[in-house]
């Protein structure tokens, strides 16, 4: 089991300071993410008019939450139809019973599992394992992941915090590769290692990337080819789904499958896209002869009623933390959550708790890359001031904060006194602490701009007081 | 055309230099400049703050202030965005106020943005010399407003200026008002990150068009002991417009 999560720091601002520290660390995510923006930028004129298509998509998504009942109502029919079997947990740890049980009931000994963020979110892997079931981990990234007993920093590409020489000494130690620097090389000795799993695996588990409601279809995307092993070899399929993740049409999957791969890799398509309705039928060459979904809603329906809803358009393409220059800064642990990044920085609080994580709205410089990148706008930034509003409502606001913005408020809506204040901050701060039109040691808070660079004195003369000359002498 | 500047805070108490250049080049190009002297913030730092209520009663004050302005120009793309973007927002549940703000957003332009898109002056009857390299950052909240090249196209319009594109241009300096003091770890290590591609492109002179982001990379680079020059556009458009008509004098 993996402690990883269990040993970070928990305070954020250690986990920031650790994660800038780390050696490497942000100049290869700052790498691995700017392919991935460079390629999305320039793949997506090929939808020809890429804006329109990303607002018909989160028109599709909208329409779709504010139907979520009719519509889900009809994907479960629709899969009971094709002979699936459907099961709902309304928490995490239902989710992680009811999946356990298929096993038990059926003598299940090992899983094989494609990548899944809802299953990260419940940590399934650590509660099957509990129960006594072997789980592997079969996307590579995730499996490295699983064998260092380390945590997924990223939605898409899970293991973007190590370098190649770090994954060489893992599968060195753990199975037994001689050390090699040879991407190939290692992924062949992942594909050796993983083959016998798939082979004997009693069960399979995947996530569910898109739930067509029409059809009752669960869509997922992989490009390892890993997902199609693991939801046809086993004799039970088990795909765990969170309840946003339906869209009425296989016109509207359509829609969206144009984005994603655009938007996570810059690829035209994942090089799989499966589409699984139900267990094998008579005369089918393979297939699960099982086929469950589990639907989870793990305070999504809580979102669903307040005023963050549009997060729950997210369909998990990570191009907003390849676009964040914090994510590129500090990756993807020191976040503390499942989801990092921007859209990590809405949904970890909404779903673990505001006031537990009330750090990540607040620390975004609010530069609104995330939207310019976000293939279904959410309106991200937005909602990270939203936020920071709701925690202040909510007493999580430093009471000297809230005094200064008082005063603030009260000083801006003079003239006088905003004169007044700024020739006091000049004279005294300025006079007293400035050398040659700077501050480089300022008294607390300033402290913490002058700690990381230096502050500029004010003008002599503000514009204010400039205005009368240039009117005289234009 | 008359135009109300809307300075900014920042930009009064800190780089009123630019808003003298503002001034000056709308002037050159014939736009009637006057200056709505009870102005002061737009109340972006309580909104970023989460200081919602107060940010709604500064914002209220500036409605006022530029409610009898036919246009508004304002040299910071961040303070243009506020008033664009959130200005309707914060007050959609209040018809009136949300009709005057509404109002203010469509009658408020960023400098460049001005000059680009509404006044198009004809810049043939200028000769605009500028010598030297530059660099230009990109200010994040040009995002919201629809902005993408539009400075770079004005800078490569100078007669002898060298333009040298900026690695990751587009991307934050780390400023992020409360955040580069809430946050001084993320914000330091991005702005040193800014600094170091600055560097690499070996320029002299550093393009940046919000007082913000001046006052964050500026501040970097004198701590690193980096010398550069950091100028806003309109400083540069000024410069060169005075020279023409210097010439034209000695001529």
């Amino acid at each position: 089991m993996s402690d990883a999560h269990t040993t970070a720091a928990p305070d954020f601002h250690t986990r920031v300071v650790e994660a800038i520290a780390t050696p490497g660390l942000t100049a290869a995510i700052t790498r691995a993410t700017l392919r991935q923006y460079e390629g999305r930028k320039a793949i997506l004129p090929e939808l020809g008019r890429p804006l329109e298509i990303r607002e018909l998509a989160a028109k599709i998504k909208d329409h779709t939450l504010a139907n979520l009942d009719r519509y889900l109502s009809l994907f479960v029919e629709n899969v009971q139809r094709n002979g699936g079997q459907v099961h709902f947990a309304r928490t995490g740890e239902q989710a992680c019973r009811i999946i356990a049980q298929i096993g038990k009931d059926r003598g299940v000994r090992r899983i094989v599992k494609v990548k899944s963020m809802a299953s990260e979110e419940i940590h399934l892997d650590h509660a099957l394992e509990a129960d006594g079931f072997e789980v592997v981990e079969t996307d590579l990234g995730e499996f490295i992941i699983q064998i260092d007993h380390d945590r997924p920093s990223h939605i898409v590409a899970p293991v973007i915090h190590k370098t190649t020489p770090q994954i060489a000494r893992i599968f060195e130690r753990v199975i037994g590769t001689p050390y090699t620097e040879d991407p190939q090389m290692l992924t062949m000795a992942a594909r050796a290692y993983l083959r016998e799993k798939f082979r004997t695996a009693d069960m399979g588990i995947c996530g569910c990337n898109f739930g067509v409601a029409e059809t009752g279809t669960v869509c997922i995307v992989t490009n390892e080819g890993n997902g199609r092993y693991c939801t046809s070899r086993p004799k039970v399929l088990v795909a765990l789904m969170g309840l946003e993740k339906v869209v009425p049409t296989l016109a509207d999957l359509a829609v969206m499958l144009k984005l994603l791969a655009k938007s996570a890799t810059g690829q035209r398509l994942t090089t799989y896209t499966n589409l699984m309705t139900g267990p094998k039928r008579p005369g089918d060459l393979d297939g699960p002869e099982e086929f469950h979904v589990v639907i989870m809603d793990r305070g999504r329906t809580g979102i669903l009623a307040g005023e963050y809803r549009e997060v729950l358009r997210c369909i998990r393409c990570g191009a907003c933390l390849n676009a964040c220059p914090v994510y590129r800064t500090i990756g993807g642990h020191a976040y503390g959550g499942v989801y990092p990044g921007p859209i990590g920085k809405l949904i970890t609080p909404l779903l673990e708790g505001m006031c537990e994580h009330k750090d990540l709205p607040n620390a975004s410089s609010l530069c609104g890359a995330c939207l310019d990148a976000c293939p279904v706008q959410i309106p991200i930034p937005e909602f990270l001031i939203r936020m920071r509003d709701d925690l202040r409502q909510r007493g999580q606001m430093h009471w000297f904060q809230r005094l200064a913005f008082r005063m603030w408020r009260i000083g801006m809506k003079s003239k006088f006194l905003y004169s007044l204040g700024s020739r006091m901050g000049h004279i005294f701060l300025d006079g007293l602490l400035a050398r040659d039109g700077w501050h480089s040691k300022l008294p607390p808070p300033g402290n913490v701009w002058t700690d990381q660079r230096d502050f500029p004195a004010m003008a002599p003369r503000p514009f204010h007081r400039m205005w009368k000359d240039l009117q005289e002498n234009p | 055309m008359k135009v109300s500047l809307f300075v900014t805070c920042l930009t009064d108490l800190f780089y009123p230099d630019v808003a003298v250049s503002v001034v000056r080049v709308l002037r050159r190009l014939g736009v009637d400049v006057d200056f709505p002297k009870q102005q002061t913030c737009c109340g972006q730092p309580a909104l970023n703050s989460g200081c919602g209520d107060d940010f709604r009663a500064v914002a209220a004050r500036m409605i006022d202030v530029f409610e009898d302005s036919e246009l508004v120009v304002t040299p910071s793309g961040s303070c243009c965005s506020i008033v664009r973007e959130y200005f309707p927002v914060t007050f959609k549940d209040d018809p009136i106020m949300h009709r005057r703000a509404v109002a203010l957003a469509a009658k408020t332009f960023e400098f460049i943005e001005f000059l680009e898109k509404k006044l198009r002056p004809d810049w043939s009857k200028w000769d605009l010399e500028f010598p030297g390299v530059a660099t230009y950052h990109y200010s994040c909240h040009l995002r919201g407003i629809g902005i993408t090249d539009e400075a770079i196209r004005m800078l490569k319009r100078f007669r002898g200026l060298e333009y040298r594109q900026l690695e990751k241009m587009d991307q934050c300096c780390g400023f992020g008002g409360t955040f580069s003091v809430k946050y001084g770890e993320i914000s330091g290590a991005m702005v040193r990150d800014k600094v170091a591609n600055i560097r690499k492109t070996g320029a002299e002179i550093l393009v940046v068009n919000d007082g913000g982001c001046t006052m964050n990379i500026a501040g970097a680079c004198r701590r690193e002991g980096f010398e550069i020059k950091v100028m806003h556009i309109a400083q540069m458009i000024d410069q060169a417009m005075a020279a023409t008509e210097q010439r034209r004098l000695v001529s």
